[in-house]
């Protein structure tokens, strides 16, 4: 191609007369991959700086501005065997990294903190026990409340703001315990080490501190590793398009066509953006649009939708947005509809929180009135009562579900599952009932040869390495059977009739009946046919629709999770048919529309059912939403991608399973783990209430239960949950 | 006990110390990518560039 490709639009000023881009590599798969691309990068003209972040598969390059073009980049990528993926960072992203950052700052200060206080008070019990003078012990407590005091003031931040947000909204959550809880204990501690006591209770207040962050840091980091992959699949995803400035085409990103601009669509081609044909002729495939896989001919004046792959002819469209009474704007409609129908389920951890917040702080006033009352001196009835808070405070509780969470969103990124929401595992958890569209969830996003066993295997890989000359859907479909990726030297294609090749003397012959000297062969039903002919034979090629590699099986073990299987598709009957007969799902509906998938989820969801929904295609996007829970493939178009819970990679359809397995486990654990904090909680508080509780029982409490739960959380990842 | 007067400020000092060098490698990015440079390390990069 001899078009320019602009990527402009991806080189930020870097500061001091320099560019930078970032690109997302595919292919980085050792630690050589490092030197090689960094030094082949840095060997460019101008280029300033070049590092590869190896974590997220991420390079980084500067150079002066006007130096280069940044197209050479990836130029020089591809040469030495790398594919290199332009994109801006999401604003998204760049502000989780500034959150981890934070996150880990205060980490290292409750760290740091925690680790001095401890060294002093563990003097304390042991001088306590033994023969501390009082003014050794005065000194140490007050060295203590000099650590404690300004780190928990600056590590507690996220918990104190977290507890002050719920109160301005008039609710609780746990934050609100652990904010009057360290305040308290470390409040009743300045008091009683100006009073001489024997003992204080800053290492509890800062321990604690330092136990929740490390749950929180977890917890970010790996919501983070997975929003990174996310954001490289989208990078990869990104597609170009040709643009006309004047009469020249110039390729550039998808990303900067805006309303008005003339594209040109090629066969073999996905439309670029929304728009309306305004010269040429073709067939479309809508199948990621409306799940119907027969094509559709278009020409002038045909409205398109970003997505549909083009079959034969050249197109030039007008970008415009959506308008009236179009396919999407109706799906936008349905999207706000079902959003604001959606009953958003509770989380685990917020429902125990509103139970255990009024509960905790009941029981500490009840100690101290009951102690006022049975005689008790103030000051004594104050403190035993804060020690209750202290003992319950919810470090357990709080790091209950997290802790599950971040070890089961690490078994299902290991799974091909990428989580967009973090309640997502308990709502997947909870489905009872799954929906599948059929169109590129259970089929390949991408037709397949489907009559390859009919075919003399040579011949067929002969095909397949010619069919790698063409960009004709047909023969693109057919060259992903090609074992070599080599194309044949001398390969001639004729525009809408095949292509051909002298392999060893013979000519080789792929495309039409026609152009392969044939006369009307009949395709199989269904399907499509390209035709190859070598020296004297010929082998008819179906390409179709198939079926995931593993659909089958999938299918068999969610039904054996007790699963009730469903299919809603908007393709035509006789294609939706066969595939729930080969799968063995008798509840199936074809030929439906947006409107009428969510009607028969919100009946589904009326009879009490929760639906998982799995789909892929634009017209699945207001059902996704409408589900309780909903997976889509990692092809869905991008519009149903945003509205999916988790979105899985991939061929197989095994995620959707591994997905279930690891939600249910991760639900059960969680369960587990709120159990053992509330036995934690029953076997602890009467001992705090009758006023037992030593700074250093407090500690080994805090420290075991905390310890104990996130021990438990471990086990979400063994056993299964690898891909 | 009156040297403990000044050797708990002294372990707390210490303690600073590497509390600010972590911060420190934090700011400068060096946690940015952990798996990058437990293998930049194994690259002999800078025995290549003397031989060029």
């Amino acid at each position: 191609m001899n078009e320019a490709l602009d990527l402009s639009l991806y080189a930020k000023p870097a500061g001091a007369g320099t560019l930078g881009m970032d690109l997302a590599v595919e292919g980085v798969a050792c630690g050589a991959c490092i030197d090689r691309i960094e030094s082949a990068v840095k060997k460019l003209p101008g280029v300033t700086d070049a590092r590869l972040n190896f974590t997220n598969r991420r390079l980084h390059v500067a150079w002066a501005d006007g130096a280069l073009q940044p197209a050479q980049i990836i130029g020089t990528l591809e040469k030495i065997g790398y594919r290199g993926h332009p994109f801006v960072p999401l604003r998204a992203e760049q502000e989780e990294a500034a959150e981890a950052r934070r996150l880990t700052r205060y980490l290292a200060v409750a760290g740091f903190a925690a680790m001095n206080v401890m060294l002093l008070s563990v003097s304390v019990w042991s001088g306590n026990a033994t023969d501390i003078t009082p003014e050794t012990r005065d000194f140490f407590h007050w060295a203590s409340a000099l650590i404690a005091l300004p780190a928990a003031a600056y590590a507690g931040q996220p918990f104190f703001k977290s507890a002050w947000r719920a109160l301005k909204a008039r609710s609780l959550n746990m934050d609100v315990p652990i904010t009057v809880g360290v305040t308290l204990a470390l409040a009743m501690s300045l008091v009683e080490t100006a009073n001489h006591a024997r003992s204080a209770y800053f290492d509890s207040a800062i321990m604690l501190l330092f136990f929740l962050l490390v749950g929180r840091t977890l917890d970010h980091a790996m919501r983070r590793k997975t929003r990174a992959v996310a954001g490289n699949l989208a990078a990869l995803k990104a597609d170009s398009a040709h643009r006309f400035a004047g009469d020249e085409l110039v390729t550039v990103p998808v990303a900067v066509l805006k309303s008005g601009d003339r594209v040109l669509v090629k066969p073999g081609e996905r439309v670029p953006a929304d728009g309306m044909v305004i010269s040429g002729s073709s067939e479309i495939d809508e199948s990621v649009i409306t799940g119907e896989t027969a094509r559709r001919a278009v020409a002038a004046g045909v409205q398109l939708y970003a997505g549909s792959l083009n079959f034969n002819g050249t197109l030039t469209l007008r970008v415009s947005a959506a308008g009236e009474g179009t396919l999407i704007d109706e799906i936008e409609r349905l999207l706000e509809r079902a959003a604001s129908a959606k009953s958003r389920s509770l989380r685990l951890a917020d429902r125990a929180s509103r139970i255990y917040a009024p509960l905790v702080h009941l029981a500490a006033a009840a100690t101290a009135l009951g102690w006022l009352i049975a005689g008790a001196s103030l000051h004594d009835a104050l403190v035993t009562a804060i020690a209750v808070l202290i003992i319950t405070c919810p470090c357990a509780l709080a790091l209950a579900i997290p802790a599950v969470q971040v070890v089961a969103s690490g078994a299902l990124f290991r799974a091909g599952v990428i989580l967009n929401s973090g309640d997502a595992i308990e709502r997947l958890a909870e489905a009872d009932t799954v929906v599948f569209d059929k169109t590129g969830t259970l089929t390949l996003p991408e037709p397949r040869v489907v009559n390859a066993d009919a075919i003399d295997p040579v011949l067929l890989q002969m095909a397949a390495r010619l069919a790698l000359s063409s960009r004709h859907p047909l023969a693109v479909a057919l060259s992903r059977e090609a074992a070599s990726a080599r194309p044949y030297d001398g390969a001639v294609e004729e525009p809408g009739q095949g292509v051909r090749a002298m392999i060893d003397g013979s000519e080789a012959r792929l495309g039409s009946p026609a152009f392969c000297g044939l006369g009307n062969v009949m395709p199989l039903p269904g399907s499509s046919l390209i035709v190859f002919t070598f020296a004297g034979k010929t082998a008819a090629i179906s390409i179709a629709q198939k079926l995931r590699p593993d659909a089958a099986e999938v299918v068999n073990a969610l039904r054996g999770l007790g699963l009730d299987l469903r299919i809603l598709s908007g393709d035509r009957n006789e294609a939706v048919a066969p595939v729930a007969r080969a799968l063995g799902i008798s509840h199936w509906q074809g030929t439906l529309t947006p409107a009428e998938k969510i009607v028969f989820i919100d009946s589904l969801k009326t009879t009490g059912r929760r639906v998982l929904m799995v789909g892929d295609g634009l017209n699945d996007a207001p059902a996704l939403a409408a589900a309780h829970v909903s997976l889509s493939p990692i092809s869905a178009a991008d519009l149903t991608q945003a509205q999916a819970d988790a979105v899985f990679l991939g061929d197989r359809l095994k995620p959707v399973h591994d997905a279930i397995l690891i939600a249910r486990r991760a639900r059960r654990l969680m369960k587990e783990n709120l159990w053992f904090a509330a036995i934690y909680n029953a076997v602890a508080v009467p001992i705090a209430i009758a006023g037992l509780v030593t700074p250093l029982i407090a500690a080994l409490a805090m420290s075991g239960s905390s310890l104990s739960v996130t021990l438990n959380a471990l086990r979400a990842r063994m056993q299964g949950g690898r891909a | 006990m009156n040297v403990l007067v000044y050797l708990v400020p002294a372990a707390l000092g210490l303690g600073l110390i590497g509390l600010i060098g972590f911060l420190w490698a934090l700011r400068s990015g060096q946690y940015s990518d952990v798996e990058g440079a437990a293998l930049r390390v194994l690259s002999d990069d800078d025995i290549g560039r003397t031989g060029d």
